[in-house]
């Protein structure tokens, strides 16, 4: 029974890659992303120097060379170490962010969307309302206010990111709870539990994941603006907090490209890798999307 | 349903959204334990006399609920306190960096629309082409994009290496101007970088809405009608397509203002450019928490009154929403 619950399962799962495979957004997506991923382990292990303390005053923004290939930062460190560094941070950011998004947003508005009554009525208020509010200088005030340090700054960013999330679960659930078999469940005398669980969360999962992968990208985006901005956890370098002391430290009169140019790359490339991934993942997760 | 009516039934859940914003800011700056302001009076070396006079002023001893009323009725009459920093109203400073703000966010903005549009509505036409992926990826990549890293690049090649325009500022400091025309041409070079980098920042999201929509349009039965009426494509895309895709943009253009208060907090900032957003900034830095407060809330309200505009915009544009 279960052997054959996992063929099926592996089928489907194969027929969804076939349709992933040919599409070559997702397939950009998914080789940048696996080269981000590869990075953050290299720099878990190891970096070429370290990137605690400072180096002599004659390393103090080096250009480029072989000992270091993207030259030193404003305290004579190796900028190549920190951006591997940086990898790390940003991927566990965004996805334990994106966590807190879903499962708050998913929360939300499946609820929203399953009671109509005075329950429905509050939860659509409430989310239109922090759909309105802008939510980087909210995530800037609570970042300032909890204090810098890693795990507020995820659940900053994952408590403020999760309407969008909840619109689309809304949606989703509100045409579930009408299709036949929600409805055969019901008359069947199914618990209320029993449905939302059974029957109505299974099928808005789909979306909500593909959507999932494009809030883990704005994550890192927004970690690594409050970072710019100072608010960023000191005592872990991310790409952010790098860009911030370049800003802050002159690296632009000075000329150091290379000590601006690698962080912006990196963050660039890892949002785009996860953006592209999510669109493909609509299209592949959401047949009406798809190419005949 | 009237406009008008529409537009009176739409105001309420504003107003509902501004009395939640207030709500939130009192919450977060009044209410929570350790807030800023609580911390005013946490100096040990403070006598108990001057530490109840000093609550009584800024009317901490009352109970937090009548706080929140004060609260409400300070925001309402347009008094939202004095910066710990400056010493003068927090009205004043924001609303004149409010308009700086204007200055640089609308132009950005319009242009963005366009030209993310054009780009939009060009790639969904021409699809399954060379163009289409090129337009799609180069889209994803500038809205990937961090809008402070992009200014910094900007500052560095263009301001710092080759010098052809100012690093920061809205006006040259202490510039004597000849007449209004040099005036304006200083201010359009402090203006040109950060106006770039916001535009190019925001214009991928448009790009990509406006493709899938103008591919849903082109899938609709009134083009095929359309095209067998033998018009000219041109005409159809014109008349036909780009008017129907256009409806979907404009209730994006209203979710995401938030994304333009993001971008122009980071433009700002790297520009040193005296708007709301460089406000935020520096209030952080500062620990001026009036300011902070102030600034948040003259932002919510800028976009809970843009997001009003776009709102009546969509329900003039197609009058189906309205009933």
């Amino acid at each position: 029974m279960y052997a054959e619950k996992f063929t099926i399962y592996r089928k489907q799962f194969g027929a969804l890659w076939d349709v992933f495979r040919a599409n070559s957004l997702g397939m950009i997506g998914l080789i940048v992303l696996a080269t981000f991923v590869i990075m953050a382990l290299i720099g878990n292990f190891f970096t070429p120097y370290e990137t605690a303390g400072v180096g002599t005053f004659a390393e103090i923004l080096n250009p480029p060379s072989w000992a270091h290939p993207f030259g030193t930062d404003d305290v004579g460190r190796d900028v190549l170490s920190q951006v591997l560094k940086g990898a790390g941070v940003s991927l566990l950011v965004g996805m334990l962010a994106a966590t807190i998004s879903l499962a708050v947003g998913a929360t939300i508005g499946l609820l929203s969307g399953y009671y109509r009554g005075i329950l429905g009525i509050v939860l659509v208020r409430f989310t239109d309302i922090f759909l309105i509010i802008p939510a980087l200088p909210l995530i800037i005030i609570l970042a300032a206010l909890l204090g810098s340090n890693i795990w507020n700054v995820i659940f900053v960013i994952g408590i403020l990111g999760w309407p969008g999330t909840a619109r689309i679960a809304r949606s989703q659930t509100l045409v579930i709870r009408e299709l036949p078999y929600t409805l055969r469940a019901r008359s069947l005398g199914a618990s209320e539990h029993h449905i939302i669980l059974r029957h109505v969360l299974p099928g808005i999962l789909p979306l909500l994941f593909a959507n999932t992968v494009l809030v883990i990208g704005s994550a890192i985006l927004s970690e690594a603006t409050i970072s710019f901005l100072g608010l960023g956890d000191p005592t872990r370098l991310s790409w952010g907090t790098m860009l911030n002391f370049a800003f802050s430290r002159g690296a632009l009169f000075a000329g150091a490209y290379w000590y601006v140019i690698p962080p912006g790359v990196c963050i660039a490339l890892i949002v785009l890798a996860f953006t592209c991934l999510g669109y493909a993942l609509d299209e592949v997760l959401n047949p009406r999307l798809r190419k005949s | 349903m009237g406009l008008v009516q529409y537009a009176l039934r739409r105001v309420i859940p504003a107003l509902i959204t501004f009395l939640a914003v207030i709500f939130l800011n009192f919450l977060l700056f009044h209410a929570m334990p350790g807030n800023p302001f609580a911390l005013l009076l946490r100096d040990p070396r403070m006598p108990p006399e001057m530490r109840a006079k000093l609550a009584h002023a800024y009317g901490l001893d009352a109970p937090l609920q009548v706080q929140l009323l004060y609260y409400i009725q300070n925001v309402f009459s347009g008094n939202l306190g004095i910066s710990l920093v400056y010493k003068v109203p927090v009205t004043v400073l924001v609303s004149e960096r409010l308009v700086n703000t204007l200055i640089l966010v609308t132009p950005a903005t319009i242009l963005s629309i366009v030209i993310g549009t054009a780009i939009g509505t060009l790639a969904g036409w021409k699809r399954g082409g060379k163009f289409e992926s090129g337009a799609l990826l180069s889209s994803m990549f500038v809205y990937s994009l961090p809008a402070f890293w992009l200014g910094m690049v900007f500052i560095m090649f263009f301001a710092v290496m080759m010098g052809w325009f100012p690093t920061s500022g809205i006006t040259s400091y202490g510039m004597q101007y000849e007449g209004p025309l040099a005036y304006l041409s200083d201010l359009g070079a402090h203006l040109f970088l950060p106006t770039i980098v916001l535009t190019l920042v925001l214009l991928g999201q448009y790009a990509i809405i406006m493709r899938s929509s103008v591919v849903d349009v082109l899938a609709q039965d009134y083009i095929l009608t359309a095209k067998a009426k033998g018009f000219e494509e041109t005409k159809i895309i014109r008349d036909h397509v780009f008017k129907n895709a256009l409806l979907p943009l404009v209730t994006l253009i209203g979710l995401n203002i938030g994304l333009i208060v993001g971008g122009a907090i980071q433009t700002e900032t790297v520009f040193s450019y005296p708007g709301i957003g460089r406000l935020v900034f520096e209030s952080l830095a500062t620990r001026d928490y009036t300011v902070l407060e102030g600034a948040f809330l003259a932002i919510s309200v800028s976009v809970i009154v843009a997001n009003l505009i776009t709102d009546l915009f969509y329900a003039y544009l197609d009058p189906r929403v309205r009933h």
